[in-house]
């Protein structure tokens, strides 16, 4: 099965951080979006999403960020037993 | 800017500010060192270090560093490598500091915190700031500042940023602190290792410990944000209130102008029938007078367009409006990052172009530099505010709307579109590898404006606006009013003055290259100061109109003279090599600093120059098919 992203998330639904994980073109989006507070066990929250879908608000721990979507892709959330 | 190398403070001890971005370091810094930096309610205020100096009341003198936010000390943009290489002893021309102020965002600690630790592992001597504690008690957040410190193992003191108060207890530590015997720090220093997730552990590990690990909503935000961010009414919104911003530019100055004009106006006068006819009293009714009288009167609609920036800054709407327009920045190849750098270009491209450095994608960064320019900035508000006034109908429109500003509103659009064109095409110029865009903004709680900052905010900047009218524009007035009087006219001469001086020569001669965009001698001899400085176009069309009359013993306003001389078709040709025209040579300078090299600059003047000329060619054209010559 497919790890669920935060860009997937219905909004205002409350998740946790799994891993993040880091794009062949660009590696050094991992450490950015972890030095912003993207890490494991942190509680995760899409707020909005504008018209088209990109950007997206999220809230991270007591942060909110503007993350595009090919940013919220690299975040993995914990799977939540059902 | 005082990101100096001053060394006479060598001897002092010296105290850096580190901390996230927008936990309020620069407000601490001012209110230390009594230094008014720019504060506003957005990540990335701060760009360079900035030095100030704090005398205790024992006279004891400290330097004080206020650095560019960081996230961690992994930087990934040009203004964050500033902060780890003063921290590391690598910034050229400056020790190693000897006290680190680590400033924690009081409601924020969870990502604050591993900031602190970072910072502890520095080796430095280190100190936390539990700054905002007043805004963290308001929302219900107990911290015991004694059981953070034990937790942490460094000292804490809660700091209010914003209160004249706030930093006493700060001030107490530092006086009773045995500044001979600090420890001293550790040369070798290991940032390689990534500490991210252990770091983690710990925070969790002390909020928990502390009763801070729930996660409290923020109400206000949370609501604000469910009407300004509506994915349909958010994007109206904004328009709205720009266009409201431009509408008020216009109707609300139309008083403090006509003082300002009574005044200037009341002087010639006195001067005139108190003076005799002099050289002398030329150079004051129609040099100096004219020149300064005409660009002085613009002040008040800078002002108005300044208070609703600094409204906008204060009230952390401005990330949010960035939020609002990254798609559309995203089709041009930029990312919503670029927003506040071009926003700030609306006051001065200058300070538009060292925001850059927050940008940590460099060819976004170099595509932001390019465009910038294009942004209107505060020095062409004169011009068109003359053209407008002189060649637009004060008239209402439907629903009260005003003419006048809508035309300013429609102009600062026409830069905005150009600068998204320009950024469009250079985007087919870029490999697909580099169009990676990171957006990552934080988006701010909001605060309700202080109306201490916003009057302070527009103090200073009637201080720039009067120091260049005093400076570089009184220069340029006095240097073009000698041009346009000397050499005198020959006893026989039959057409004013003006024309057959050195400014009359070169006009002439220029004009033959403006002839086809429909400007006249006048506007091409203003043209040309105005380079230095955009304001200078209003106060040399002044003082050479002044000039221009046979009888050059009134001083008559400017607005009715150059509504007569001009056909609109000139005037509209005007107003479009004023969205484009190339930038101030102010801005050129700042351009081959923050590039390092003659390339950027050149390649931007030259785009811009031809920009200009074809936007003022196609405008003029059109408009005398339309009959308006």
């Amino acid at each position: 099965m497919k790890p669920i992203t935060v860009n997937q998330l219905p909004i205002g639904s409350v998740s946790r951080v799994e891993r993040v994980n880091a794009p062949s073109n660009k590696p050094e989006l991992a450490q950015q979006l972890e030095d912003i507070g993207f890490l494991p066990g942190e509680q995760v929250t899409v707020l909005r999403r504008s018209l088209l879908g990109d950007p997206l608000m999220v809230r991270i721990g007591t942060s909110t960020f503007a993350l595009r979507r090919a940013e919220a892709q690299l975040i993995e959330i914990a799977n939540i037993p059902q | 800017m005082n990101s100096s190398k001053i060394h006479f403070y060598e001897s002092s001890p010296l105290l850096a500010l580190l901390g996230n971005p927008n936990c309020g370091k620069t407000a601490l810094f001012n209110l230390l060192t009594g230094s008014r930096q720019k504060v506003a309610n957005y990540a990335g205020v701060t760009v360079e270090r900035k030095e100030g100096r704090l005398t205790l009341a024992s006279g004891k003198t400290l330097r004080i560093l206020d650095l560019p936010g960081a996230y961690s000390l992994y930087p990934r943009s040009l203004d964050e490598r500033v902060t780890c290489n003063v921290l590391l002893g690598r910034a050229e021309g400056e020790k190693r500091p000897d006290l680190v102020l680590c400033v924690l965002n009081a409601t924020n600690l969870r990502r604050n915190l591993r900031l602190a630790l970072a910072a502890k592992r520095l080796g430095l001597p280190c100190i936390v700031l539990l700054n905002m504690s007043d805004v963290a008690k308001r929302n219900g957040l107990k911290i015991h500042s004694a059981d953070l410190a034990a937790e942490l193992g460094l000292p804490v003191i809660p700091t209010i940023g914003v209160n004249a108060h706030g930093v006493d207890d700060l001030k107490r530590y530092l006086e009773e602190l045995d500044w001979r015997n600090l420890p001293v720090a550790a040369t070798q220093i290991d940032t390689r290792p990534n500490y991210t997730a252990t770091d983690n552990q710990r925070v969790q590990q002390i909020l928990d410990k502390l009763a801070l690990n729930e996660v409290l909503p923020d109400a206000l935000a949370d609501r604000l944000d469910r009407i300004l961010l509506q994915p349909i009414l958010g994007p109206i919104i904004l328009v709205v209130l720009l266009f409201l911003i431009f509408q008020a530019v216009f109707s609300w100055a139309t008083m403090p102008m006509e003082a300002i004009k009574w005044a200037i106006d009341a002087t010639a006068g006195f001067l005139s029938s108190h003076m005799p006819d002099s050289w002398l009293r030329s150079l004051l009714i129609n040099g100096i007078l004219a020149g300064l009288g005409g660009v002085l009167v613009f002040l008040p609609q800078i002002l108005i367009l300044f208070f609703f920036i600094l409204l906008l800054e204060e009230s952390g709407y401005l990330p949010r409006a960035a939020f609002l327009l990254d798609r559309l920045m995203a089709t041009v190849g930029l990312s919503g990052r670029s927003f506040i750098p071009l926003l700030s270009s609306f006051a001065c491209a200058i300070p538009g172009i060292m925001a850059t450095r927050s940008i940590s994608n460099p060819r976004d960064r170099l595509v932001t530099i390019l465009i910038a320019p294009m942004m209107t900035c505060s020095a062409r508000l004169p011009v068109y505010a003359l053209l407008i006034s002189a060649f637009i109908p004060n008239q209402k429109l439907w629903a009260g709307l005003d003419f006048q500003g809508l035309v300013l509103f429609l102009l600062y659009l026409m830069g905005i579109v150009g600068a998204m064109a320009v950024a469009w095409i250079l985007k087919h110029f870029t490999s697909k590898q580099f169009q990676v865009h990171a957006l990552m903004m934080e988006l701010p709680s909001y605060h309700l404006p202080r109306l201490g900052n916003l009057m302070l905010g527009l103090w200073q900047r009637c201080e720039i606006f009067l120091r260049r009218v005093g400076g570089i524009i009184f220069i340029l007035t006095v240097c073009l009013w000698v041009l346009s009087s000397f050499p005198a006219p020959p006893p026989n001469a039959i057409g004013a003055p003006i024309e057959y001086s050195f400014a009359g020569m070169l006009g002439k001669l220029l004009a033959v290259l403006f002839q086809p965009i429909g400007f006249n001698w006048q506007i091409s001899i203003a043209l040309v100061p105005g380079l230095a400085a955009r304001e200078v176009v209003v106060s040399s069309l002044a003082t050479v109109y002044a000039l221009s009359t046979v009888n050059n013993n009134t001083s008559e306003a400017l607005i009715p003279l150059i509504s007569q001389a001009w056909s609109l078709a000139t005037a509209l040709s005007l107003l479009a090599w004023f969205v484009f025209a190339p930038q101030c040579l102010s801005t050129i300078a700042a351009v081959k600093r923050e590039t390092g090299g003659w390339k950027i600059p050149l390649i931007m003047l030259s785009y811009l120059f031809v920009l200009a000329y074809l936007a003022s060619f196609v405008t003029y054209q059109i408009a005398l098919l339309f009959g308006w010559g």
